[in-house]
């Protein structure tokens, strides 16, 4: 059986030191995939917009302190404090959140968040935004939906996709319907519901 | 010809119980593996008495196939998710589920008595399905899984009657209720192993006490962080018999009797070996456990947030040390001490205390390891998170510990190159690789070019696991080590720019590997779907989040890639952003 597909075997010149590599289309202006190996900087955007970034490097010495470490440096508009990089440096979580807790210093509150019809979960870290504005829109760029306007009386009446929360006692309420600070302190889990299904909640 | 008709002449004049008898001795899968290879009658005979299994992935062949070939299966061990996950890797809900083993076993295995699980996902109703179908079951280890509640581990320590072991290390689990302890009858003394540390809340403490007060043969007992350490002592003093204990929150108000009770208790505890947890720990609570000391062969001191002073004062009393695991608040002078006192170290494991600051908090440096690696004979297993390395300094601990097995460097800024002469670390590594022969496993960090690459290809040749992030050039680097580590198993690579190239050219070598993770690299739609088309041997899961990899071009690079080899084809329980690329029976346009 070969070892290799097609030709590729006659172009792997091991002495070649002209065999480099770059991204399909980095010779063109077209803009590079989205990469999530930055998780968060402090930008408050969301994540597809949170990386114009291209994390592989290609040159040697790229060590300028203070640059985002998954950019080059000629792309790298970040802000001087370091982007943290997803999944490194390589430790656990539970070991980081030990550490965390001890320290006192803030703790990620990561949310599992679902959406009707969706066929996977996301995870957010609702410490991130400060308001319903920012967190909506996130959710809204995430999910590719549109939410609508929350408004006390109607909830979202007129919204086909309807955001809603499990609460530390189980019920489920409509994102909105508490003040910011406590739905931060109370909610477990976020469900972005089909507006029919979303009909019950939000009569209070 | 001769020769071999001897040896058939030979297999066929032992009686099978003879041969079965002989093959009991043999317990190592590869051993087994090899028997089994011999001719079709020591096969059969073989997988008639076959009691252990090891399913490295759980992907690479369904239940019914393990079931149709070891009929009489005691004990099972099943892999779920790639190694990567463990840092967040792998989005939710990538698969690793148990639940279509335990059915099928619940009906094949009447007689099973250990299940042992990483990285997989179970569920109450799994728990509870393990509970009800294996009379005889003994023995539960849950690793890095999930999906869980203490529900379902009600449902367990409710019915399992001969029950030995349940071990969570590290799982996630829906902590519900503290009293599912209580569903172990009084009636239940066979307790062995225990470790909760896992969970989040409170266990019902004096259930706990009756249980391990109960069995008399508990040798292992790990408490989780709620555990309050003023009924510390109490509990030893019930199992004064404990080999290994794991500690809750070491910290307590300040007063003399607890600290007395606690020391008095552990005077008792004759045949301590090892010891955990210290979370919280006040360092004025730390004598008490010096009588266990001298004893000690392992210690776990990775949560214990204590300054170097009061860790040397700790570890400079364990002479017996094998197994040593802390924060990096150890310091330089503190592996110094280690190096000094502990001569029977076989594994190091230093953490980082402060991982995400930009600055080094602590004076660990590269020279700590330095003194270990001098001071230490039996060294053999590393794992390291530093801020600063040297070539210099890898040249040392290479020559010092050419026994070395495992190595993981992990320095905490990537890219970092050795901070005196600004180069690569090429050199370093490659200097680990050439004198470490017998070296299993690597991770690399730093600053790297191919060229590390090429050393690990030439001299690695007992490598079995590679670890690799922000390194190298090109493909020439993913070239040498596919063509050169002749033991490869496991391959994971993050953010690193090797492409199409080095992948198609070896791509036969993938099929001799367990599995190969590749996220953040280049490697194109278009040569997934090729290796998936030409290589039916292998899964070649595309995972991207970005929606269908076919609405963009061949040649977009995937976001993370999960190639493995596997008999059962594409597995049928993916998530809605893992793609399998068919082979040519099964294509698609």
């Amino acid at each position: 059986m070969e070892n290799s597909l097609g030709n590729h075997q006659t172009e792997m010149n091991l002495k070649a030191t002209e065999l480099r590599l770059g991204l399909p289309g980095s010779d063109e202006v077209e803009k590079l995939p989205c990469n999530f190996s930055v998780l968060r900087n402090n930008k408050r955007s969301s994540p597809e917009e949170a990386s114009d970034v291209d994390s592989i490097s290609k040159s040697k010495l790229n060590s300028s302190n203070g640059s985002s470490h998954t950019t080059n440096d000629d792309q790298d508009n970040a802000p001087p404090s370091k982007a943290q990089v997803v999944g490194w440096p390589p430790i656990r979580s539970y070991r980081k959140n030990s550490l965390q807790q001890k320290k006192g210093e803030e703790v990620g509150m990561y949310l599992k968040v679902s959406m009707a019809g969706a066929p996977y979960l996301r995870k957010i870290d609702l410490k991130v935004y400060k308001s319903y504005s920012e967190l909506l829109k996130v959710l809204e760029n995430m999910f590719k939906c549109t939410i609508g306007e929350y408004s006390e009386r109607e909830g979202y009446n007129g919204s086909e996709f309807v955001p809603t929360y499990e609460d530390k006692d189980g019920d489920w309420m409509l994102v909105g319907d508490v003040p910011w600070e406590m739905f931060m302190s109370s909610c477990k889990r976020l469900r972005i519901m089909k507006g029919s299904e979303a009909k019950g909640l939000g009569c209070f | 010809m001769q020769q071999q008709q001897k040896v058939a002449a030979l297999s066929y004049s032992f009686p099978e119980e003879v041969l079965e008898h002989v093959f009991s001795f043999i317990d190592s899968t590869k051993d087994r593996g090899s028997i089994s290879l011999v001719c079709k009658s020591w096969y059969e005979i073989e997988r008639w008495c076959r009691r252990r299994v090891f399913v490295g992935n759980c992907y690479a062949i369904t239940p019914a196939m393990v079931i149709k070939r070891f009929p009489k299966v005691r004990s099972i061990t099943l892999k779920g998710k790639p190694h990567f996950a463990d840092f967040n890797l792998v989005p939710e809900g990538w698969g690793g589920y148990v639940c279509p083993w335990i059915k099928a076993m619940a009906v094949a295995f009447p007689c099973l008595e250990e299940i042992k699980l990483k990285r997989m996902v179970i569920s109450d109703d799994c728990l509870d399905l393990i509970a009800k179908s294996f009379k005889n079951f003994k023995v539960l280890v849950l690793i890095s899984c999930e999906g869980f509640t203490t529900d379902g581990l009600a449902s367990i320590a409710a019915n399992c009657r001969n029950l030995r072991e349940l071990d969570l290390r590290e799982s996630e689990v829906e902590d519900i209720c503290g009293h599912w302890l209580s569903h172990f009858p009084d009636s239940y003394t066979s307790l062995v192993s225990l470790n909760i540390s896992c969970l989040a809340n409170e266990v019902n403490f004096p259930a706990l006490e009756r249980l391990v007060s109960r069995c008399p043969n508990m040798h292992t007992l790990r408490l989780n962080r709620a555990a309050p350490l003023d009924k510390l002592a109490n509990l030893l003093r019930g199992a004064p018999q404990l080999v290994e204990l794991g500690t809750g929150a070491y910290t307590s108000e300040m007063r003399p009797e607890v600290f007395t009770n606690l020391a008095a208790a552990f005077s008792g505890c004759k045949q301590m070996k090892g010891l955990s947890g210290f979370w919280d720990v006040l360092p004025s609570y730390l004598p008490a456990v010096y009588p266990v000391c001298s004893r000690l062969t392992s210690l776990n001191l990775s949560y214990a947030t204590i300054q170097s002073p009061d860790l040397i004062k700790l570890v400079g009393q364990c002479q017996s040390l094998q197994r040593l695991w802390v924060l990096d608040y150890i310091e330089d002078a503190g592996l110094d001490m280690l190096a000094a006192s502990c001569k029977d170290l076989r594994e190091l494991r230093v953490f980082p205390s402060d991982p995400f600051g930009l600055e080094a908090n602590v004076a660990l440096t590269e020279q700590g390891l330095v003194s270990v690696s001098e001071g230490c004979p039996k060294l053999h297993s590393v794992l390291y998170f530093c801020r600063q390395m040297t070539n210099a300094a890898l040249n040392t601990i290479a020559r010092n510990r050419p026994n070395m097995t495992r190595f993981r460097l992990c320095i905490i800024e990537p890219r970092t190159p050795d901070y005196l002469t600004l180069q690569s670390l090429d050199s370093g590594f490659g200097a680990i690789v050439e004198h470490c022969k017998d070296l299993q496993r690597l991770s690399l960090s730093g600053l790297l070019t191919d060229r590390v690459f090429e050393h690990i290809g030439t001299y690695a040749k007992k490598l079995e696991m590679l670890s690799v992030a922000f390194a190298g050039d090109s493909d020439l680097g993913l070239h040498h080590v596919l063509s050169g580590c002749d033991n490869l198993r496991k391959l994971e690579i993050r953010d690193c720019p090797f492409g199409d190239k080095a992948l198609l050219a070896n791509a036969a070598k993938l099929e001799t590997m367990r599995s190969l993770w590749m996220s953040s690299c280049s490697v194109s739609y278009g040569a997934c779907k090729l290796l998936g088309q030409k290589l039916p041997r292998l899964n070649v899961e595309v995972i991207d989040e970005r929606g269908p990899p076919n609405l963009r071009p061949d040649s977009n690079p995937v976001e993370k890639l999960y190639i493995y080899r596997t008999i059962s084809g594409p597995r049928l329980d993916m998530p809605g952003y893992v793609w399998t690329m068919e082979d040519d029976s099964a294509y698609l346009e």
